[in-house]
Parts: structure tokens; C-alpha cells; sequence
């Protein structure tokens, strides 16, 4: 059977693939932020999954506003990296399991959430960034990847609590999956970051900080923050942070934090990251 | 229809609700069009030209050719979308965003550098109206 092993956290600011794709992770500016991420990329040599399900969400790139899912699951072989105004990023193209893909849509869509299903979407930095942070440069991305889309551009947006439920769905959709698999979930957005207008480069550090410390034992009160909470507290663009929940949902009630790190600035954004590992 | 929503209250932020979305359509789906390298180009050589084949308003198309990206938020534009605009002139995310708080990118970049925007003082537009009064 499949196993769900790890979930990991981790922003997706587009600054950061550039960064990498220029070669300049070693800067004064950027060394500190990439640094936190040497431990990640090692573990990941270690643990060597077989799947990733990445929840993501696109930046008006595959979506425009003709139709807009709430959440879409891709059933995809093979999925290109998207142009998003200034050409792909220099990044292999992402290889899907269209198994394990459908056999999630299917189970899930059964336990009453809706999902679309999309055999055909270019890939932008919201997914294809936390592949760099996790896996660094190679000729081939070491795993197969589930891409899992969330709407948070258009209002209104889903729920942390709906979320943190629609996470557990899919956790239930792959201990039913009958191949031995190791497969990993992440979430990714984040943290605190607002892009638009005159309250644009809002931080609030204490604020993720709390975050961070919660989203392991204390998930309960981060599914119940409400949308004008992240947008006040955490910037417009913080509301990305209900994908980290999709995660934490699909996790064992009981989880160890492996690693963490969390980092201001990345361009406009507060990075945080977490790897939390399934039981005590 | 055009009841107050809970985040109405926060200071200098437009939240993308059906409110924005509705007038913004045609101004975020020629944002789209960037997309294509070919479009790019066409849209480079002649601002004006390429946004008549809009159905976008007057008032739209000016804060494209201005690059006055406030104007263009508060018309129904997404940044999401109005990211492809800068990112065809080759300008970041932190310029464009430097552009929108009204100081030059080197402080904005000193803003951030510092830990970023706090938000004490930035939670509740009446906390700016004290201030700006
Ligand atoms: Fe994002």
C-alpha cells in the first residue's frame, strides 16, 4: 500500500527560482535564506520518495479568469514549466503518476469534495520553486509529482477549515492506493508577504512565528483563522498559508518536526519552512 | 450586492473579490496575452495599439501605458495578472511593488532588509486616517 511518510512546508516566491536559475544562492543577500534549506535537501536524498502531492497554487498562469477551480487535481503524464512573462525557468519538465493521480480524484471527489480534474496545465514558480528549495539542480526531478491547485486569487477562497478537512481526504485516498509507495505531501505559499498597494512589504514576524509553532501540535487554532485574519495580519498575500493546511491535514494527528527555518526577506517575502514527520 | 466584507477595513490593500474581478476582467485577460513571447513583443512596440484590441475602458488603458500599477488595482486589475505587465518590461515583483508604496525601490529594498512593513499602525484604515491627520 501507499504510505504517507512527511509533510513539508515551504514559500514559493518567484525572486527565489531566479536566484537560483542566475546562480546567485551563495550572495550576501541570499546565502542565509538558502542555507536553512542544506539540511532539506539532504534529507531528501534520504528519504527518497517515490511521490510528491504538492499543493500549490497558480499564479494566473494556467488559470486566467475564464474559469477559476477552487481545486484542481493534475492527472497528467508529463506537465511543462510555464513562460510567465519572461520565459520558463531553465528547470526538467515535472513528471506526473496519473495512477495514483486519478485513484486520489476519484477517492476524494467520493468523500464529497469537489475537485477538477486537469489533464493539461503548465507548471509556474508555485510548484516548480519548492522542487528547487527540495531537490536543487539535478538533470531529472528524483520523483514523481501530483500537482494540487488551490484558489487563493480570486475571492472567496476556501477555508483553513475546509482545507485541513479536504486534507484528510486525501490522506484516507492514499492509504488505499494498492502500490507500494512512498509518497510525501507539501504545502507550500507563504508566510507573510502582501505584494499590492500602498500597504505593499507587510511582515508580521511574530505572527509566523506562532505559526510555525502551532501548525505541529496546536493545529486547531490555525484552522480557525478566518480569511480577514490572514490578509490583516499577514499581508494579502499570506492567505497562501491555508495550503499548508491541505499538509498538515493529511498528516497523523501526531507528528515530530524535523527541521525548520524561517527567514525575512526573500524579495517581498517572509520564507518559512517546516518538514514534520508522521507520528511522535 | 455590494455589502461590506470583513477585510473592507484594512489600509492600502485591495482584496480581489467579484467587486474588482467584475470590472477588471478584460484588464486582467490582456494581462494574459503577455504571456505569449509574440504577443510581448507586439505589445512592446506599441502600447496603444495592442490594448485597443481590448474591450478594456479608457481609464484602464492609460494606467497600463502610465504603469500607474495603484490605478490599474483600483480598476479591478489582480497583481497576479498585472505581474505579466512588469514582467515584460523586465522589472521585478520588488520594483513593482516599491512603485505602488510611493518610495524608490532602494528604500523599499532598506524596508524590507529591515524585517519589512511592520503592521502596527497597518491593520485598520482608521489607524492611517489618525495618522494622515
Ligand atoms: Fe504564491
Amino acid at each position: 500500500m501507499a504510505r504517507l511518510t512527511a509533510g513539508v512546508a515551504t514559500s514559493h516566491v518567484p525572486a527565489v527560482g531566479r536566484a537560483i536559475d542566475t546562480g546567485q544562492t551563495q550572495n550576501d543577500y541570499w546565502k542565509p535564506m538558502f542555507d536553512g534549506f542544506d539540511f532539506s535537501k539532504k534529507w531528501e536524498e534520504s528519504e527518497k520518495p517515490d511521490v510528491v502531492f504538492l499543493v500549490y497554487n497558480d499564479h494566473a498562469t494556467a488559470f486566467s479568469l475564464d474559469f477559476i477551480p477552487t481545486f484542481a487535481i493534475g492527472v497528467a503524464e508529463d506537465y511543462a514549466v510555464a513562460d510567465e512573462g519572461f520565459g520558463p525557468r531553465p528547470v526538467p519538465p515535472v513528471e506526473g503518476h496519473a495512477d495514483l493521480a486519478w485513484h486520489i480524484a476519484g477517492s476524494v471527489i467520493q468523500q464529497d469534495f469537489d475537485l477538477t480534474v486537469v489533464n493539461k496545465m503548465d507548471l509556474d514558480h508555485g510548484l516548480t520553486v519548492p522542487l528547487s528549495l527540495m531537490f536543487g539542480q539535478p538533470e531529472r526531478w528524483p520523483c514523481k509529482v501530483i500537482p494540487f491547485a488551490v484558489n487563493v486569487v480570486q475571492y472567496p477562497v476556501p477555508s483553513g477549515r475546509r482545507c485541513y478537512n479536504l486534507g484528510k481526504a486525501i490522506r484516507k485516498a492514499i492509504d488505499s492506493f494498492d502500490q507500494d509507495l512512498n509518497v510525501q505531501i507539501w504545502g507550500t505559499g507563504g508566510m507573510s508577504h502582501q505584494l499590492q498597494g500602498p500597504r505593499a512589504g507587510l511582515i508580521n514576524q511574530p505572527w509566523d512565528q506562532a505559526f510555525l509553532n502551532d501548525i505541529g501540535d496546536n493545529v486547531d487554532r490555525l484552522v480557525g483563522i478566518p480569511p480577514e485574519e490572514y490578509i490583516r495580519e499577514a499581508g494579502s498575500e499570506g492567505i497562501e498559508l491555508v495550503m499548508w493546511l491541505i499538509m498538515r491535514g493529511a498528516l497523523d494527528d501526531q507528528v515530530t518536526e524535523v527541521h525548520r527555518h524561517y527567514h525575512v526577506p526573500a524579495s517581498n517575502t517572509a520564507i518559512g519552512h517546516i518538514i514534520l514527520k508522521n507520528g511522535k | 450586492m455590494t455589502k461590506s466584507r470583513p477585510y473592507d477595513d484594512v489600509p492600502g490593500t485591495t482584496v480581489f473579490d467579484e467587486r474588482m474581478s467584475r470590472k477588471g476582467y478584460h484588464l486582467n485577460q490582456f494581462c494574459m496575452s503577455l504571456m505569449k513571447p509574440e504577443n510581448r513583443d507586439r505589445f512592446k512596440s506599441d502600447n496603444r495599439g495592442y490594448l485597443d484590441d481590448w474591450k478594456m475602458t479608457e481609464d484602464q488603458k492609460q494606467a497600463v501605458i502610465d504603469r500607474d500599477y495603484n490605478r490599474m488595482l483600483s480598476l479591478g486589475g489582480n497583481i497576479y495578472f498585472l505581474a505579466k505587465i512588469f514582467s515584460c518590461d523586465g522589472l521585478s515583483f520588488q520594483y513593482a511593488a516599491s512603485t505602488m508604496t510611493g518610495v524608490s525601490e532602494d528604500e523599499y529594498l532598506k524596508m524590507m532588509l529591515a524585517g519589512g512593513r511592520s503592521p502596527d499602525g497597518n491593520r485598520y484604515k482608521h489607524e492611517w486616517d489618525k495618522s494622515n491627520g
